[in-house]
């Protein structure tokens, strides 16, 4: 019988494992408050600013749908996808608090049929893709009022 | 404006776009040869070659400057070479332009040229986890159609855009690339072929979205006082703006290849949006707006994309581009035509050629060149670039 696969983030430091309540890390700049995503590490995005401090921050765990698509054809490498390819639907999410809009893959089963410009959307970890010994985790959107599969969404 | 922040286009020239499969220096070259001619001087004239540089071809890619001068052979002439993503066409007349009005030169070349791969544009090669190109296609599977659909669903919602609106951007645009020699695709098609093509990132479809093309596209600029001498029977056609400004501070638009916006929480967003403010640069440079303007060349890297730009380069308001397209004025024989080469529709992108190549359409557009597709009594025109990674440009042109 396999050994049950480690779960691994797809990239370092973009969002906490919490397995009930996973959420962005972002930064916030200690001296004017903007936010980035990915972390601000170097300078301050603010032309006002000339901070170099930035504290790391969990970003909202849930927004709204500023705009939404598809994939319907497989992308090319580096992204790893699935033998046969499963197209899956991608979303751009105003959060409420940071004022920014933040891509990621919608979870699997959700169609573009589903969602709508304002949809409300929560953070989830799920599977990117596997190899013979890791799961790489990354962030998705899932429908509050989720009409997608349940199992594939919480990894 | 006055003339001595002007610079003439003496010479113009392409070499037509397709999937030729060679190496993109003979495309350069062919470009470069073909302006020269048209601006009747020998290569050994020009005093400084601007290169457009590609970055899917090596290293004569990344020094497309001095690839084009040693191709054509070494004069002396002096060099540089400019990348910009899709913008770094409209960098390198810039370039050519500065050493002009700074009476560095009078005669200077502009080439870009690019080989493409088929298929989706693709990251540079090799394991770069801290290059936001390289990890949106890893993390997230967008290419560069995601961010086009993501702004044409947006369109839909705010503005009640349809399917069959951007299908009609499509359909003006293959009809007026019809008899253009240049263009790659030169084939009507119908409403209805544009919604049975496959879907590819909802809501387009696989005939509304840019091919990657070969091509080449160079100009001859002068300063104005050496064109007078040597213009011949041409009208003598200038530049009279090249904006090729950054982003404001919070950039609220997603915009390829990041993962988000600029947050606004800290600090209010700039009045116009980053596509807005390109064009209101070149406006404001050129001392005009956007009612002199006879006809436009804008990057329809989807049919959608066509219609923001209607409103970004200010030739309706916000939500009108579809009245606009509908009521046929951005059709030549309309009001201002757009796209009369045929647009990217017609050609694909041949990425740092594109920007250049739109100079060249207006300039044949303004000597009435343009045959089979020419936009009558045009004097002034203006072209709408944007490239990933905060570049845009937006050149006028005039006669």
């Amino acid at each position: 019988m396999p050994s049950p696969k480690t779960r691994v983030p797809a990239v370092d430091g973009w969002f906490t494992l919490d397995d009930t309540a996973p959420a962005l890390l972002g930064s916030k700049c200690t001296s004017c408050g903007t936010f980035a995503f990915p972390k601000e590490t170097f300078f301050c995005r603010n032309p006002e600013c000339q901070s170099t401090e930035f504290a790391e921050t969990e970003l909202s765990r849930t927004g709204t749908i500023w705009s939404y698509t598809d994939a319907c054809y497989q992308p090319p490498p580096p992204y790893v996808a699935a033998d046969p390819y499963l197209p899956f639907s991608i979303a751009a999410v105003e959060l409420a608090a940071e004022q920014m809009v933040v891509m990621g893959q919608v979870v699997a089963g959700v169609t573009v049929d589903d969602l709508a410009v304002g949809t409300e959307v929560e953070m989830v970890l799920d599977t990117l893709y596997e190899d013979d010994e890791n799961e790489y985790l990354v962030w998705k959107w899932r429908p509050t009022t989720a009409t997608g599969s349940e199992e594939v969404s919480h990894a | 404006m006055p003339d001595d922040r002007r610079v003439a286009v003496l010479g113009a020239g392409m070499h037509p776009w397709g999937k030729w499969g060679r190496n993109f220096v003979e495309y350069g070259l062919a470009a470069a040869g073909d302006a020269l001619s048209d601006a009747g001087l020998p290569w050994t004239d020009v005093q400084y070659v601007s290169g457009a540089d590609t970055i899917r071809n090596g290293y004569p890619g990344f020094i497309a400057g001095a690839t084009f001068a040693q191709a054509l052979g070494w004069t002396g002439a002096r060099v540089s070479s400019s990348y910009a993503a899709c913008a770094s066409g409209a960098q390198a007349v810039s370039n050519a332009r500065a050493q002009i009005l700074a009476g560095l030169c009078d005669v200077a070349l502009v080439v870009g040229a690019d080989t493409t791969p088929k298929g989706f544009f693709a990251p540079v090669g090799g394991d770069r986890k801290d290059d936001p190109d390289w990890l949106r296609f890893h993390l997230l599977g967008a290419t560069n159609p995601t961010y086009f659909a993501l702004y044409a669903r947006r369109r839909m919602e705010l503005f009640g855009a349809t399917e069959a609106d951007f299908a009609a951007v499509k359909v003006k645009n293959a009809r007026h690339g019809l008899e253009n020699p240049n263009a790659r695709y030169r084939k009507e098609v119908t409403a209805d072929e544009v919604l049975a093509s496959p879907m590819v990132a909802d809501p387009l479809r696989l005939l509304e979205i840019c091919a990657t093309s070969d091509g080449g596209a160079a100009l001859v600029l002068t300063s104005l006082e050496f064109a007078r001498r040597h213009a011949g029977s041409n009208p003598v056609v200038t530049i009279d703006a090249v904006s090729t400004v950054t982003p404001r501070y919070p950039q609220t638009v997603i915009e390829m290849p990041n993962f988000s916006t600029d947050s606004a929480a800290t600090v209010s967003t700039p009045g116009p949006t980053f596509k807005q403010s390109v064009a209101l640069a070149a406006y404001e440079e050129a001392g005009i707006g956007p009612e002199d303007i006879d006809l436009a060349e804008v990057y329809d890297l989807s049919s959608a994309l066509e219609l923001d730009w209607y409103e970004d380069i200010g030739l309706c308001k916000e939500g009108e581009a579809e009245r606009l397209l509908r009521d046929g004025d951005t059709t030549i024989g309309g009001r201002v035509p757009v796209n009369p080469s045929g647009g990217l529709s017609c050609f694909g992108e041949a990425i740092p050629a594109q920007a250049i190549a739109q100079v060249c359409e207006l300039v044949w557009q303004l000597r009435g060149q343009a045959a089979g597709r020419q936009v009558d009594g045009a004097r002034v025109g203006i072209t709408a670039n944007q490239g990933l990674f905060g570049h845009g440009s937006s050149i006028i042109v005039a006669s």
